[in-house]
This record gives structure tokens, C-alpha cells and sequence, in this order.
């Protein structure tokens, strides 16, 4: 068969795309039929109030993080170019451990050593600071990434039509950044959400946390699982397309 | 305009690309030859302000340049420059390109800005692209594009270094025309160029760098004519070599 270039009809790819996830149930409701299980959601309407409590926190863990994730991210970046040495191995020291390590080691070692030493008792609060420290290291990858993605020439442009050097940043580095960065900004706070549920380790009543104390009073294992995905979508869906949406619309670079 | 260089000298890493270069001349219409690595495109940037010398000194019609970036903002600002490839900022379309250093720097109006900005583009057959990306126009629409903003604020110099080296040879011709169009107009320009027709009928003087210095100076007519030195003439001759 020829490949599909350039852009598919709209129709044919809806068509498609719904024929690709009648697949994926079919398979697993087959599944779930091979081992005799049958699905009840009725406790959701009972447990509607945790549920949505749970849901709300997970939104504001992520938001909360993920601001700070940037702020930190950025300083991140640019102490990683820095002429201060101490300070550029510090921040490269930083990325490298935490990308380098689990996010559920970083929870424990966290949670229960440095916060504990240092006062940092509330769950919540510990749970924001672990998960923009985390996410922290991969923002400043992504701004440092674009930053020495920007030509040379484009600076070297920007200077000679007799910008300063505030000028340039905000009137040329800045949007071109901006650019590059949205893209892989919104991927990455899609990326957050899902990272907030391992919080549940340390007793944040999350959504996840939520759904893992409701199927261990009722054993609905399955559902409080399909229910948790199926949350989680709800919030990352959209992020993904945003993010894509992103990609094509700012895609100007040669 | 008068361009003086003393003793202006350039390393990079400890290597010296520009050694101890005097010159003094009027200079209108200048064209810089010479092989790659001859120091053509960083006197060039020396000269446009982009670049800080290790040696020597700079001065424009008697005044000596001075290097520090608060002077450098305002006299780049006076220049045009246009750089052989990917100049046009990538986020801004043609018209904005045009229109941005007018605002920001010259201090126009936005109305002003813009009104200029597609004026330079009607002139240039350009009117139909304004709205384009760079990397949407052709090379040699980006380079058109390119030298109507160097000289939408009406610089007193032109600085092209190796414009239509990148361009297919169909693009060469409309962007020499066009500088040969500014030439009529009056424009003054200093061009590295590999191209030795335009050199030679366009440009009143040719300036010869060859292993960081000026090797040879004076009219075009008259260096393409007699070359003082084999250097030259070697350069010329391999460079003709395939002409029709």
C-alpha cells in the first residue's frame, strides 16, 4: 500500500480513528468476558463528593506545580549557562539526579527526610513542592533546549536592525521561544497530571488516592481503575490537543 | 563616505584573521572579493559593528567608533546590513520584518511603520507577500525582503555580506538588480560577494582581502584589468575559469 502523504481527508481520519477505538474496546470487553468479569459503576454516584473532592485536588496539585515547575525550570536554565561555576554545576547537578532517579524514591527520600527535618508536615504542600521539584529538571531541558535551539544569525539580525539587547530578547528570543517551548510545555503539564497521582504515597487524597481507598472498602478494583483512566483523560485529552494545536499553528521555523 | 581603519586586527582563538589593516577612502560603492577564510565577512562585521575588533581602530567620516554597546546600539541602528541567508526574523511576516525595527528603533508610528513597510514591498513587486512567512517566500524574495528593511530607515551605508551566495542562480540576478536599482538611487554600499560581474561593473572599488589583509585596492575596472599581484590574478582567473 501507497503511504499517506500530506494531509488525510478529515472524514476518512475521523472514520478511522473510530474504527482504531472500537478496536481497543472490543479487545478488552472481550477480555473482561474471558475471565467472567462484569463491570458495576454504581458506587460512583455514592462516592460523588470524594470523587469530585479528589478530582479538584489533582487539578490543583497540577496547576500549583506547574507553575512552580516553570518558575524553577527557567531559573534552572539559565543557571546551567551561567559564568558562576558552582552554580552551573549545581543546576546540572539537579537535572541530572532527577531525571536521573525515580519520582516514588524522591517522594519517600523527600517526604520523610528533608521534610520531616525541616518541617514540611502538611501532605499537601510537601506534595506540590516533590512534584515542581521533579518536573522542575525537565521544564529547564525543554527552555534550554529552545533557547540553543534559537539561531545565532537571528541575534546577530536583531542587533544589526539596532535592537538593544532587552529589545531582542522581547521582541525576537522571547516569541521565538514561546514558540518552541508551548508545544512541549503543554505535553509536559499533561505529564504532571499523571505524575500527581504517585502523591498518593504519601497520603494526598488525590483523585488516585481517593479511588484506591473506595475500591479497598468495596473491591471494585476494575472500576475505581477504568474510572481513574478515565479521569485522567479527561484532563490530558484536552492538554494534548491544545499542545498540538500549538505545534501546527507556530510552525514557522525553517 | 569616508571610512578610515588603523591598524584593525582580529583574532578568534588565538588565531588572527585580520592583520593590522589600514585603509582610507572614500568609499560609495565597495565591493570586498577575495577566497573563503581571507577575512572578507568578518571585516565586513567589524565594520557593520557587530563584531569588536582585538586591535586597531574604526572611524566613519572622521568619527572613531567606539565599541562599547551603548555606543554600538545607536550606530548599528544608522547601517543597513544584510546577512547572506536567514535574516528575516522567522516569527515576523515581511511586512512586520519591515515594519518592526522602524517602530521599535526610529521611533514611527505604527501607521507610519506599515505604510513604509508596504511601500518598499510595492516597489519591490513584493505587494502580493506581505503577509507571508520567511519560509514561505523564495530565497530571493527573503533576500529582497531582507534589504528592503536594511534600508527602510534610510541608512547611510549598506552592508550586504555574500547576499546571494545561498541563492539559486535564477534569485542572483533579481537581488543584484535591485542593488544595482539602489545604486541609481544614490545608495552607498560596501558588498562581499563572489559574484565578479557585479563586482566589477557595480561596484566603483574593489577591495582584494587575501589572508587578512587588503592585498590590492583601487577601481574595479582598473584591478580587474591589471592585477598587481599574482595573488589576484590567480583568484580572477579561477573564478573565470568556467565563464561562458
Amino acid at each position: 500500500m501507497a503511504p499517506i502523504t500530506g494531509r488525510v481527508p478529515p472524514l476518512r481520519a475521523a472514520l478511522n480513528y473510530l474504527a482504531v477505538c472500537v478496536l481497543v474496546i472490543l479487545v478488552f470487553w472481550a477480555s473482561l468476558s474471558i475471565i467472567n468479569v462484569s463491570l458495576d459503576f454504581g458506587f460512583v454516584a455514592r462516592y460523588a463528593t470524594r470523587i469530585g473532592d479528589g478530582f479538584v485536588l489533582t487539578v490543583l496539585i497540577s496547576v500549583c506545580s506547574m507553575v512552580a515547575s516553570l518558575v524553577l525550570g527557567a531559573v534552572v536554565a539559565a543557571g546551567k549557562s551561567t559564568r558562576i561555576l558552582p552554580l552551573r554545576y549545581a543546576c546540572d547537578l539537579y537535572v541530572r539526579v532527577i531525571r536521573g532517579t525515580p519520582l516514588i524514591m524522591q517522594i519517600y527520600l523527600f517526604f520523610y527526610i528533608i521534610g520531616t527535618a525541616w518541617g514540611v508536615d502538611n501532605r499537601l504542600v510537601a506534595g506540590v513542592m516533590i512534584l515542581s521539584f521533579f518536573e522542575g529538571a525537565y521544564v529547564a531541558e525543554i527552555l534550554r533546549g529552545s533557547l540553543l535551539s534559537i539561531n545565532e544569525t537571528q541575534i546577530e539580525a536583531a542587533r544589526s536592525v539596532g535592537f538593544t539587547r532587552v529589545q531582542t530578547v522581547r521582541y525576537i528570543i522571547g516569541p521565538q521561544m514561546v514558540a518552541r517551548t508551548l508545544p512541549a510545555l503543554t505535553g509536559q503539564f499533561a505529564s504532571i497530571i499523571k505524575d500527581s497521582s504517585l502523591l498518593s504515597l504519601i497520603a494526598v487524597i488525590e483523585i488516585t488516592q481517593t479511588l484506591r481507598e473506595i475500591s479497598a472498602t468495596n473491591f471494585q478494583l476494575f472500576e475505581a481503575c477504568l474510572l481513574m483512566g478515565a479521569l485522567y483523560l479527561v484532563l490530558t485529552l484536552p492538554i494534548m490537543l491544545i499542545s498540538s494545536y500549538f505545534e501546527k499553528r507556530l510552525d514557522y521555523a525553517s | 563616505m569616508r571610512i578610515a581603519l588603523d591598524r584593525l586586527s582580529r583574532s578568534f582563538d588565538g588565531r588572527e584573521v585580520l592583520h593590522s589593516m589600514d585603509f582610507d577612502d572614500e568609499v560609495s560603492t565597495l565591493a570586498i572579493i577575495g577566497p573563503s577564510g581571507g577575512g572578507k565577512s568578518t571585516l565586513l562585521r567589524i565594520i557593520g559593528g557587530l563584531l569588536v575588533p582585538s586591535g586597531g581602530e574604526l572611524s566613519i567620516d572622521g568619527r572613531l567608533v567606539l565599541f562599547n554597546e551603548r555606543d554600538l546600539v545607536p550606530y548599528r541602528a544608522g547601517l543597513g546590513y544584510v546577512f547572506q541567508a536567514g535574516g528575516l526574523f522567522h516569527h515576523l511576516n515581511a511586512r512586520e520584518n519591515i515594519a518592526l525595527p522602524l517602530r521599535v528603533v526610529h521611533g514611527l508610528s505604527a501607521e507610519a511603520a506599515t505604510a513604509r513597510a508596504e511601500e518598499l514591498l510595492a516597489r519591490l513587486g513584493l505587494a502580493a507577500e506581505g503577509d507571508k512567512k520567511p519560509v514561505q517566500l523564495s530565497g530571493g524574495m527573503q533576500q529582497r525582503i531582507a534589504i528592503a528593511r536594511a534600508i527602510a530607515p534610510g541608512p547611510q551605508l549598506l552592508l550586504l555580506d555574500e547576499p546571494t551566495s545561498a541563492l539559486d542562480p535564477e534569485y542572483t540576478s533579481e537581488v543584484l538588480d535591485l542593488i544595482g536599482a539602489l545604486k541609481a538611487e544614490g545608495m552607498r554600499f560596501i558588498v562581499v560577494t563572489h559574484e565578479l560581474g557585479f563586482a566589477r561593473h557595480a561596484c566603483e572599488k574593489l577591495a582584494f582581502l587575501y589572508e587578512g589583509s587588503i592585498w590590492e585596492y583601487g577601481p574595479s575596472e582598473q584591478l580587474f584589468q591589471n592585477p598587481q599581484t599574482p595573488e589576484l590574478e590567480r583568484f580572477l582567473s579561477k573564478l573565470l575559469e568556467w565563464r561562458v
